[in-house]
């Protein structure tokens, strides 16, 4: 369940209402249009999450770098925090 | 690919399996949930990594392995009727029915489309006017927006010809029945970060609460897998039973508002038969009184004998985490990928092909 | 490698009086004699097709490979090029892996009525043009014509005869315990460019299948180091995986396989990535695997690398007494997985 992927999205059409609103999404080179109506402040530029051909999230930046900063983080709060043992 | 490579970065997986080993004094089980963590498990070779101490137990997390046999039935017959074009993800193409899977109806001149999404089908049944076109629509939350929004689409773009098989099936309750289990031995879940994706993480507060089980929204990466684990068993060596959410570059925890109103709009909550479990109340989705003339069920008016589940299949066993696939008497014998007696050894997210296909290879150097 | 013969497309087709083929063409009678003469074969002029006997004859100095196979693709045109290439490239590409110089290649049809010259001849102008690239001669053929419904456009059926070089001792029994496994390039790069074209699936990319004829570079290999190449195969249907699971299990060998070092194009990844597909079963077919003796390996790829101007060929394994029979890959973290044979087509999956 949720094989989904990060894309950059490249460029947006409207077309009739904001159900079948669409951008060009590109993984890695290769483009597919999405459909953005789930992601409606998605702008050009930004990575968005994709699952079957829908849009589903937008990637937030600062959470995405905490993840390479936590053991780091982690190691600092126990230096602070008084031992449990 | 930005946002992904990262995530697979070695020296970081290493530091975090250093960590993990580190702070692990006791025997802990944990499940994760999602068939796809299941296989970047056991594809990238993470669970010989983990300490002796952790067991990792897969989870019904593939809606592949538990769409019940009498769901692919009605799929099956549906193809057969020589006007109807019936779509599907990949996955869904080998897993077997009572007596054929989609692949063989295909072999014998079904027509059967693989698509990528659903958005596609109504395309389809824009262009084949004289043909009914039916979108075999399964899948766990995450799946649900996309296949909602396949029916609001030909439904504002007036086309008649289009229904969808739904067979959704929902997190929650599943994780409940697991938990509620007598035999239940999980001590922490990483629950499946796609589906919190959308539906946020309000739902596992109160399951946390009253099982005192720690959940831990995690991702799918080497990495996202290692942290969500790390940050489980941080909190069962502490005592702690709390939500925590690692895979917040994606999820919030009121989920995606939009997502969610597309899934209420076209669907309600049913009760749903999970192959090898049974049926759990209020576990799926069925397509609504509203947009009823796209539900493929009644558009066709489906009727078939409920189906029996293969009784050698320990499915049900496997996906609540009770016995791991080698413990099945008949796996890799009498159950391969070639000849499946069950669901969890065709999708490649079920446990049991996960397995086959990948692991352990302790046992293939043994 | 030399400079590829781009026939000028804009070579004029000859007029025929009929846009498409008929069952008629096939049938053996007038309207075949009108097919053949039409001018539609006269592309491939030589002197053994000249004689219009059943079959070629021509004589052959020392031992000779023989391969075949057929050509089913659909679509039949598809970025990077076409059903004929391929046609043609794949039997090369087999006579190759053998060690042999592929010299004469019968050429057989079996098109579907319908067909349009039109496509036919474009079809015919890629035949030309790979076996001039392969320097090789068509010197038989033939042509049938199945009803509507009973084909798929065109199947081509290709055999080769090719000269085995002397210095060739390709054999899979020769392969040791230290020997390395190099591919000649990136991988699933022609399985992927079909797939972009495929209704339901399709995506925009600019990569082109990688069809082209291995015979020129695989024999200036063979001439260097001989006996060190232990064993040759092109990974198509199935990839590289299932060749590895062939030789893995004829020889009872291990084969071990560092996933970081795989060579694969970034948009290659990324349609691979979208539709969860494992890159490693994908069909290939300009590429081909070598297991070779780990003494030559570095200037094996070298060669390879010289030859091939550009090219990402790398050392990707090596050959091992653990775990035999079995291919064990260590991924790009650091754990291993077992490699197993594909049970079927691989298909885009959404879990």
């Amino acid at each position: 369940m949720c094989l989904a992927i990060p894309g950059k999205l490249l460029s947006i059409t409207n077309q009739l209402d904001e159900t079948f609103r669409f951008g060009n999404v590109s993984f890695g080179g290769i483009t597919k249009e999405v459909n953005l109506c789930m992601v409606p402040e998605a702008k050009v530029d930004d990575y968005v999450l994709v699952h079957v051909g829908v849009a589903i999230s937008i990637v937030d930046e600062e959470e995405a770098k905490k993840v390479f900063s936590y053991l780091k983080d982690m190691g600092e709060v126990e230096e602070l925090e008084p031992s449990n043992s | 690919m930005k946002y992904l490579s990262e995530y697979r970065d070695p020296e970081l997986a290493e530091e975090f399996i250093k960590e993990i080993h580190r702070i692990t004094t006791k025997p802990w089980t944990l499940m994760e949930i999602c068939g796809g963590q299941t296989h970047s498990l056991v594809k990238n070779g993470i669970l010989e990594m983990l300490p002796d101490k952790i067991t990792m137990v897969h989870g019904p997390g593939c809606p592949v392995c538990v769409t019940s046999v009498s769901v692919i039935d009605e799929a099956v017959y549906l193809a057969q009727q020589p006007n109807v074009i019936l779509c599907s993800f990949g996955d869904m193409l080998r897993v077997p029915g009572s007596h054929k899977n989609l692949l063989e109806v295909k072999a014998e001149g079904g027509d059967v489309r693989i698509l990528y999404s659903p958005l596609e089908a109504v395309v389809i049944a824009k262009e084949n006017p004289t043909k009914e076109v039916v979108f075999f629509a399964v899948g766990f939350e995450t799946t649900a927006p996309a296949n909602a929004l396949s029916v609001v689409h030909a439904d504002k773009m007036g086309i008649s010809n289009y229904s969808i098989l739904a067979s959704h099936v929902l997190v929650p309750p599943a994780m409940e029945a697991i938990l509620s289990d007598e035999e239940n031995k999980i001590d922490a879940f990483l629950a499946a970060g796609h589906v919190c994706t959308i539906m946020g993480m309000e739902e596992y507060y109160p399951v946390a609460e009253k099982y005192k089980t720690p959940i831990v929204v995690t991702g799918f990466e080497p990495v996202d897998l290692l942290q969500g684990i790390l940050m489980s068993v941080q909190q069962l060596e502490k005592g702690e039973y709390k939500v925590e959410n690692q895979y917040a570059r994606y999820v919030q925890r009121e989920g995606n508002k939009m997502a969610i109103e597309t899934i209420n709009e076209v669907f309600d909550v049913s009760d749903r038969i999970w192959r090898g479990i049974g049926s759990i109340p209020q576990s799926g989705y069925e397509v609504n009184e509203r947009y009823k003339k796209f539900n493929a069920r009644l558009k066709f008016k489906l009727d078939l004998p409920v189906a029996e589940e293969n009784k050698e299949c320990i499915s049900g066993d496997i996906m609540k985490g009770l016995k791991k696939p080698k413990q099945c008497p008949n796996f890799g014998t009498k159950c391969k990928p070639e000849h499946p007696l069950g669901a969890p050894m065709v999708s490649s997210e079920g446990s049991c092909a996960a397995y086959y296909h990948y692991s352990n290879v302790d046992s293939v150097l043994a | 490698m030399s400079e590829k013969i781009k026939m000028n497309l804009q070579c004029p087709m000859p007029k025929f009086d009929f846009d498409v083929i008929t069952l008629g063409h096939g049938s053996g009678g007038l309207l075949t004699h009108r097919l053949l003469q039409s001018g539609v074969f006269d592309v491939f002029k030589n002197d053994l097709l000249d004689q219009q006997h059943d079959g070629a004859s021509f004589e052959l100095n020392g031992r000779v490979a023989f391969s075949t196979d057929s050509y089913v693709i659909s679509p039949i045109f598809f970025p990077g090029g076409n059903i004929g290439d391929l046609a043609i490239n794949g039997t090369v590409n087999d006579l190759a892996m053998c060690g042999a110089e592929a010299k004469y290649l019968s050429l057989g049809f079996i098109i579907e009525e319908g067909f349009t010259m039109e496509d036919f001849w474009k079809v015919l102008v890629s035949i030309k043009e790979a076996a001039d690239n392969a320097n090789i001669k068509i010197v038989t053929g033939d042509t049938k014509v199945v009803e509507k419904g009973k084909g798929d456009k065109i199947f081509i059926n290709t055999s080769g005869i090719g000269i085995i070089h002397p210095k060739a001792n390709i054999n899979h029994k020769n392969i040791e315990v230290g020997d390395v496994i190099i591919v000649s390039g990136n991988i699933a790069s022609h399985g992927i460019a079909i797939m972009s074209l495929r209704r339901g699936l399709e995506f925009e990319t600019s990569i082109e299948s990688d069809t082209t004829n291995l015979n020129h570079i695989v024999l200036s290999l063979v001439e260097k180091f001989g006996n060190d190449i232990k064993f040759l195969r092109d990974p198509t249907r199935g990839g590289v995986a299932s060749v590895l699971n062939e030789i893995a299990e004829l020889t009872r060998l291990g084969f071990y396989l560092d996933q970081k070092l795989i060579p694969i194009d970034d948009q290659v990844d990324g349609a691979c990535e979208m539709l969860g597909l494992d890159p490693l079963y994908v069909a290939n077919e300009g590429l081909f695997m070598a297991v070779v003796n780990k003494e030559i390996a570095a200037d094996f790829l070298t060669q390879l690398q010289k030859e091939n101007k550009g090219s990402s060929a790398a050392i990707i394994g090596e050959v091992t007494s653990e775990h035999p029979g079995k291919v064990i890959m260590k991924s790009r973290i650091g754990g291993k997985r077992v490699v197993n044979y594909l049970t079927g087509e691989q298909l885009p999956r959404i879990c």
